[in-house]
């Protein structure tokens, strides 16, 4: 059994009228990679944004680490050790690539009301960025404006500022999303190696990248689990099959 | 020549002028001056907030009238208040005010913030302006210039309007390095942050309210230095000082020399008040005339005077080249 690092309870989130994530019970392990995968609109982010904080949950819970978070502020939630991605690019367009990362890393100082010394003589807070910036594929565009990255590099970016953080939980929505074929490929081995130290909660619609990263899928529809297993229960699946007919095929994956 | 050479020279340039000034200058210059440089300080307190937090306030001139009114509350009718008394207890004062009101109003943002920073201010503007005590709308008087007398000692005497320049212009200098240093540091890239993405600072881990909230206690705080020389300098306060008016003229001084730059308000400072004088002796619409100017800046300099300048420089860099 691998260590749990995650739960959470019968999660919903509604929107007014709109039940937008309902009932959704899952776990996360270090070592192995849960993929959540879904059609358009069935509340995967919301169900990231609920984990992260960003949104807090309308009923159920979410435990971590043995201690309950529902409802933590996202700052909190960060410092804990869980790090997020997003599906659209969050990043600071006016900064350079590596002053991104550099901001990233510095939220893991005890704190920032340093006011005297200079932020960029911090060294642990540098080898930090410099090393999110390696593993995401941008060493060679450290020095450059962030709004002048090409879209596929700003995707890297927005790993890599979540790399930068140290996070013991990854939550990435669609990080191969605008991605090229290359970049794609090198993403998926990166993720590939950061499972081992890792618990990780991928949400992506490549699902060649999907059956060869994750263990453990789960497969949401209209905010519901339609079913969660491995990827053979997963691709054996008729409710599954019948939810991506005709959009996608999952079984060549 | 990089930009930031450049920066460095207009800025040793500048010093070295303002500090020769004095030998040449008359009296009524080096008030003026004087006046100037206060009102710099004021309007770089005010572009840490809104130029580099993004915290557009319109009540900034609570902090700078409060600590002018704490050194007119404190100085006594009959003798000179001492400097280290009274100046610590108006910064404290400033500091204080705007921990309270910045905690209430930076749970808002946008046109809110803009809306209940300017409330607070008027509502602060009534209280003294409606209140015997501090002299109501007749303000009070510091009859006497503190005194920097400390054990017998005294170092420079604030009646003498040359040693007040100096001391005005040190502190200007002063605050420069100092606002400087604190956004180079790593406080500094936070409310950078803050400012251009307020969101992915709190998913990367900062607890952004703490951090806007010691920004505003520090641009108060600076506010308020700056209004107790103001007090010191004209022995007389009012409420005026408070009112949204004052925070209005330190904004345009901010949007003037281009905010975000922290050389740029203090440029802003200087032209404003210049400009002031000089259409005054030119016209009786004068304000017509200074509104028109700012106007003229705003729409077709976007980043302000100080942006103005770094283009002329990077022109005649490249003519060089
Ligand atoms: N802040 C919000 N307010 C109202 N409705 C929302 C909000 N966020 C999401 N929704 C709705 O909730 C539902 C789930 O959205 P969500 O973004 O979680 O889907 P998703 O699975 O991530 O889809 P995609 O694959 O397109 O990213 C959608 O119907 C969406 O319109
Ligand atoms: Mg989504």
């Amino acid at each position: 059994m691998t260590d749990t690092v995650l739960q959470t309870h019968e999660l919903s989130k509604r929107f007014g009228g709109l039940a937008a994530v309902s009932n959704v019970s899952l776990e996360l392990n270090v070592g192995r990679i849960h993929a959540v995968i879904g059609p358009n609109g069935a509340g995967k982010s919301t169900l990231i944004n609920m984990l992260s904080g960003d949104l807090s949950p309308t009923s159920g819970r979410i435990v971590y680490r043995g201690g309950e978070i529902t409802g933590f502020s996202a700052d909190r939630i960060s410092r804990l050790g869980i790090g997020r991605s997003y599906q659209k690019t969050n990043i600071f367009l006016g900064f350079t690539a590596y002053e991104n990362c550099r901001l990233a890393a510095q939220s893991r100082l005890p704190s920032s009301m340093r006011f005297f010394r200079r932020a960029t003589t911090y060294h642990r807070v540098r080898d930090a960025a410099e090393k999110a910036l390696a593993q995401a594929g941008l060493e060679n565009r450290a020095g450059t404006l962030a709004s002048a990255l090409s879209h596929g590099e700003q995707r890297q970016l927005e790993i890599a500022m979540c790399l930068a953080t140290s996070p013991k939980l990854l939550l990435l929505d669609e990080p191969l999303a605008g991605m090229g074929a290359e970049e794609s490929a090198r993403m998926v081995e990166l993720l590939k190696s950061l499972a081992a130290g890792h618990a990780m909660l991928l949400v992506e619609h490549d699902m060649d990248a999907v059956f060869t990263l994750a263990e453990v899928l789960t497969v949401m529809v209209n905010g519901c689990v339609l079913e969660s297993g491995t990827p053979e229960q997963i691709r054996a699946s008729p409710a599954v099959r019948e939810a991506y007919l005709g959009t996608e095929d999952l079984a060549h994956g | 020549m990089p930009a930031s050479r450049a920066l460095t020279i207009a800025l040793f340039v500048g010093l070295v002028a303002l500090a020769l000034f004095p030998l040449f200058g008359d009296k009524y210059y080096i008030q003026l001056l004087t006046k100037i440089m206060i009102m710099a300080i004021f309007a770089m307190s005010l572009d840490l907030l809104v130029g580099y937090t993004g915290l557009v306030s319109l009540g900034h001139a609570a902090f700078f009238g409060l600590a002018g009114y704490v050194l007119a509350m404190m100085a006594p009718q009959d003798a000179a208040a001492s400097l280290w008394i009274t100046l610590p207890a108006a910064l404290g004062g400033a500091a204080l005010a705007a921990l309270i009101i910045g905690f209430l109003v930076l749970r808002t943002s946008g046109i809110y913030f803009i809306m209940v920073t300017l409330a607070f201010a008027q509502m602060l503007f009534f209280f003294i302006h409606d209140s015997k005590y501090f002299g109501g709308s007749d303000g009070a008087y510091v009859y006497f210039r503190p005194t920097a007398a400390l054990t017998g000692v005294q170092l420079f005497d604030l009646e003498n309007f040359n040693h007040f320049y100096y001391v005005v212009l040190a502190l200007m200098a002063g605050v420069y390095v100092l606002l400087q240093v604190i956004l180079r540091s790593p406080f500094g890239a936070v409310i950078v942050g803050i400012r251009t993405n307020e969101h992915r600072m709190r998913s990367l881990g900062y607890p952004t309210f703490r951090y806007k909230l010691v920004c505003f206690v520090i641009g108060g705080t600076v506010a308020g230095l700056a209004g107790y020389f103001n007090a010191a300098q004209f022995g007389f306060v009012n409420p005026e000082l408070l009112s949204w008016h004052q925070s209005g003229i330190a904004l345009m001084m901010v949007l003037l020399g281009g905010m975000g730059t922290l050389f740029g308000p203090v440029l802003g400072a200087f032209a404003m008040i210049l400009l002031e004088q000089l259409f005054q002796g030119l016209t009786e619409h004068w304000l017509l005339v200074m509104g028109g100017f700012i106007i003229a800046v705003v729409l077709f300099l976007p980043h302000g005077l100080y942006g103005l300048a770094a283009q002329l420089g990077r022109k005649r860099e490249a003519e060089n080249d």
